[in-house]
């Protein structure tokens, strides 16, 4: 039954996928091409590149477009389902606990004891988001305008987050677009 | 009309997310806390660290978890499609232009200049989290616990997960 075969492999892979969609990629290679052969290699890094330059995560897009080349629709449904859905479920159901036993003076301060590790995971996320950031720039000097600027723009006139990344998309969009084809009109001459 | 809005938060800060999961954290924080104030910062630092000591993307099970805290298992259900729905069906219709997408100059600039942007926001967001800590359990333990965790996560390579069960345990014992 490919459907329960569909189920099982995204299972898998969403219930040993601890630390998020790029750590999983590995394992969606290991059921779709080398367990189930569902893909080729070449097939599997083309639909990487494809879901890389999508925005949304990585794991679902993956589950989605894997599924649908098994089964269709209702493979792709499937196959999101089970590499997310159950895990979900479970931390509704966990945090639900926990919420019963907020008022306890001791799950308080465990809780509390959390706060200083989630702000060092995302002190650290920061500093790779940079430090990623710095190595594939051409241009350091536009690197550092667009730092100085969006921090700016953030933390002095509280510009909504969710705008300036726009602005950054779009405009690199519309640049690289550009340059591209000063490139391609500049070989032509 | 909360599973509109529901919607909309998590649409919008999937799609602007671009780069996968760590990017879209700061934008959902800023939708559920700051816009709609379906949660505090505190309780979306609690649910970003049981969330990220659990397997599978971090990104559906925040909106799992806020769309059922904020409207029940059809709030679940709203904020869950609307962060895998759009870009899945998106993959499944492009693939046959898959070819335009590949080496597309436009995907690497665009990786390329958002990458500051979700470092500052990612800046801001630990900044909160270690000023809420600070109110809570004071300077001590908040530099004790952040230093004890970049140690065990950086150069230690342990797992999260373990190392949030320790500090609930450095919590239960050590604080109060």
């Amino acid at each position: 039954m490919v459907y329960w075969k569909l189920f099982v492999a995204f299972f898998r892979i969403g219930i040993f996928g601890f630390g998020g969609g790029p750590s999983m990629i590995p394992l969606f290679h290991a059921e779709c091409v080398k367990k189930y052969n569902w893909v080729t290699p070449e097939e599997f890094f083309d639909y990487l590149a494809l879901g890389n330059a999508l925005p949304g995560p990585i794991a679902t897009k993956m589950a989605s477009y894997i599924g649908y080349r098994v089964k269709g629709w209702m493979g792709s449904v499937i196959a999101v389902s089970a590499v997310s859905i159950p895990v979900m479920a479970g931390m509704i159901v966990l945090l639900q606990v926990v919420a019963a036993f907020k008022d306890s003076e001791v799950v308080g301060r465990m809780i509390q004891a959390i706060q200083p590790v989630i702000g060092i995971m995302m002190a650290v996320m920061a500093y790779e988001f940079l430090g990623k950031g710095w190595k594939g720039q051409t241009s350091k000097g536009g690197f550092v305008a667009i730092t100085v600027l969006s921090a700016a723009a953030f933390l002095l006139f509280s510009l909504h987050p969710g705008i300036l990344v726009a602005i950054a998309l779009a405009g690199s969009f519309l640049y690289s677009t550009w340059q591209t084809r000063k490139l391609r009109k500049g070989a032509k001459k | 009309m909360v599973y509109l809005d529901l919607f909309w938060a998590f649409f919008l800060a999937n799609l602007l997310g671009y780069g996968g999961g760590p990017p879209s954290i700061p934008l959902i924080q800023n939708e559920v806390v700051n816009h709609y104030h379906w949660l505090t910062v505190k309780e979306f630092g609690q649910i970003l660290a049981i969330g990220n000591a659990l397997p599978s993307p971090i990104n559906t099970k925040l909106a799992g978890y806020i769309g059922y805290q904020v409207g029940g298992i059809p709030g679940a259900v709203v904020a869950f499609l609307a962060t895998v729905a759009p870009t899945a069906v998106a993959m499944i219709v492009l693939h046959k232009s898959i070819s335009l997408f590949r080496n597309a100059p436009q995907v690497k600039a665009m990786t390329q200049s958002i990458r500051p942007i979700v470092a500052i926001l990612l800046g801001v967001l630990a900044y909160e989290f270690f000023a809420s800590a600070v109110i809570d359990i004071g300077w001590v333990h908040t530099l004790v616990l952040g230093i004890a965790a970049y140690v065990l996560l950086e150069r230690k390579k342990m797992s999260p997960a373990i190392v949030i069960v320790i500090s609930m345990g450095y919590g239960a014992f050590f604080i109060g």
